[in-house]
């Protein structure tokens, strides 16, 4: 009996939350007075298995082979599904990413066991084990128990800590692929990494824009009029004085949904209830007036900072630090003041 | 060809929500509306189903409350709607919910290709889409942002799919599963025509027997639902005599937080 961590890798690394895993499987092991297993699969499991026992994980299954070389939901779920039949582990952890979410529901269904996603917090009650899970967009909290011998459980990424360092001993254990149906079988070409795509989830600070973003005193070229000038506007102030500001603190860029369906910035950096769900150490909303769809995916953040002209915008009362006032001129400074201290 | 979507009704991303004395979770008497997601994979569903040349057919697996999503989809251009009802049934699994659905979709036996939303916001999970795929034995393509090619008599679709690290082109075989995320497509507002046949459409209601599903246990329950704790914060306002003043007194304060 074991509590298995899998370890997400792309290209033969661990992403940069994949040990979080294990740090929440190690907290249901302990509980459990159990050892953790972590799960690799795909290209460097092998070495990556060594770097599990830094983390005093006890043993190790692994499977290398070429058709795990690249993560694809139907062949992993099929081996992650075979290896819970064969071992009956007391829960199965994984990061809410995108593929951890659909790999632990997949095979939570092959297995007919329970599955408790995007914990934020959980514990051990006898054999049970309690999650706490936000629901309605983190409105309201809620705590799921899983009914099955094996419990199949996700988690918020930043929510539980990478495990601290500590001696092991793994053992490794190298598994065969298990064979899928031919009609699951997908071709997956490479993934085309988006040019200053930010990965919000993973973002230990997050510089956001809004709506505010198209008051940009700079002039939109000539022949650009109206809803067209604010557009331009906001892209320029987007790229030109919000991104030098995430720049100097290593930050990602995140948005409201005002200033994506404004057409301002790509979807892929909305924050709130229809876009990410972030938790931030430090979250800078600019010209953002926080309406309950934002704060919604931001509200979790630890030390939250709002720019805005508008001294009544409701995004101050979530703040712990505001300053009233225009954002195209307070960011170039900000820039600057954090510049000569972080140097 | 024949393209099948699911929805829910749910409260408005503006609406306060909030546990009662009572524990339940309430939304007061704030109107439901469709799943925000589900807007993009009903026009999803209706553009799929209009350029193959096929049916259209939207299902709630739930109570009565899905039936105001259930007309939004009709009044959108969805050609059938029908709810799978819970009544006797634990609904608080997902394994529950899927195997139900899954039913529903063997009952309707010529289905090539559902659309899901990316989640649903009330329960805030993705898992049902990807657990019906697996009760069906049919690829699940998630967080779709495109759909390059869908070739209903070759039965093959291809995708680009939405992930951390940038976008990927994955192609499978049909049936399969999606979900789609938003900005995949622009959805389209309910015409007076359209809301007018809503108004009047009847919505077939399946039971578990209907489907000959006998609905497993739930895997998991529902302790209790609870108020997060409020964010306990004391907002400072940071003056200054000028921008340089404040904006230094700032970044002073942000590494005094630890958190640069």
């Amino acid at each position: 009996m074991s509590v298995f961590a899998w370890i997400e890798t792309v290209d033969g690394a661990v992403v940069s939350s994949g040990w979080e895993a294990v740090g929440a499987a190690q907290s249901i092991a302990e509980a459990l007075g159990v050892d953790t297993t972590a799960i690799i699969f795909g290209a460097n499991s092998a070495q990556l298995s060594a770097a599990a026992e830094r983390f005093g994980v006890a043993s190790a299954i692994i499977s290398d082979a070429e058709e795990l070389s690249q993560y694809r939901l139907e062949t992993y779920a099929a081996l992650l599904s075979k290896l819970v039949d064969e071992r009956q582990p007391a829960a199965v952890v994984a990061v809410a990413t995108s593929r951890g979410r659909e790999l632990l529901a997949s095979a939570a269904a092959d297995t007919e066991c329970g599955l408790i996603s995007e914990l934020v917090d959980l514990r051990v009650e006898g054999d049970a084990i309690i999650g706490t899970r936000p629901a309605y967009a983190g409105k309201v909290l809620m705590e799921m128990k899983s009914n099955t011998p094996t419990a199949f459980v996700t988690v918020r990424g930043r929510a539980f800590p990478a495990p601290a360092s500590k001696a092991a001993n793994i053992t490794v254990e190298s598994v065969a692929p298990a064979t899928i149906p031919a009609r699951l079988h997908t071709d997956v070409e490479d993934l085309a990494a988006e040019i200053g795509s930010a990965n919000l989830a993973d973002a230990a600070i997050i510089v956001s824009g809004g709506r505010g973003m198209a008051s940009n005193p700079a002039d939109a070229p000539a022949g650009l009029n109206g809803e067209a000038a604010n557009i331009w506007k906001a892209k320029d102030g987007f790229a030109n004085t919000l991104k030098p500001l995430a720049d100097v603190l290593g930050a990602a860029i995140g948005a409201s949904r005002a200033a994506v369906d404004a057409g301002y910035i790509p979807y892929e950096h909305q924050v709130g209830q229809t876009g990410k769900v972030v938790t931030p150490d430090l979250y800078i909303a600019c010209g953002i007036s926080g309406a309950i769809q934002h704060q919604a995916g931001m509200r979790g953040s630890k030390i939250i900072v709002a720019i805005n002209k508008d001294a009544d915008a409701p995004i101050f009362k979530l703040a712990r630090y505001g300053i009233v006032g225009d954002l195209y001129d307070i960011l170039p400074a900000l820039t600057l003041a954090l510049k000569k201290r972080l140097r | 060809m024949h393209v099948v979507t699911f929805t829910r009704s749910t409260p408005d991303t503006a609406a306060k929500v909030w546990v009662n004395d009572a524990g339940e979770v309430s939304w007061g008497d704030v109107a439901t509306v469709v799943n925000p997601w589900d807007e993009y994979s009903l026009e999803e569903t209706i553009a799929q189903a209009k350029s193959g040349g096929g049916a259209s057919t939207v299902i709630a697996v739930g109570s009565e409350l899905h039936n105001d999503a259930l007309k939004h989809s009709i009044a959108m251009g969805v050609s059938t709607a029908l709810r799978v009802d819970e009544a006797g049934i634990d609904m608080n699994d997902s394994l529950v919910w899927s195997a139900l659905a899954a039913g529903a979709i063997r009952k309707l036996g010529d289905v090539d290709l559902i659309i899901f939303g990316k989640e649903s916001i009330d329960v805030g999970t993705d898992q049902h889409s990807c657990q019906l795929a697996r009760r069906l034995g049919w690829p699940m393509l998630s967080y779709v942002s495109r759909i390059i090619t869908a070739d209903y008599a070759e039965g093959a679709i291809k995708v680009e799919k939405m992930l951390e690290q940038g976008k990927q082109i994955v192609s499978a075989k049909l049936p399969a599963v999606i979900s789609v995320m938003k900005g995949i497509n622009e959805p389209r507002y309910p015409n007076f025509l359209g809301i007018r046949k809503a108004a009047k459409a009847q919505i077939p209601v399946w039971s578990a027997a209907d489907l000959e599903v006998d609905p497993p246990a739930a895997a998991t329950t529902a302790l209790r639902y609870f108020n997060p704790p409020a964010r306990e914060v004391s907002t400072e306002i940071i003056d200054g005599a000028d921008v340089a003043a404040k904006t230094a007194s700032l970044a002073d304060r942000l590494l005094g937080e630890k958190v640069l």
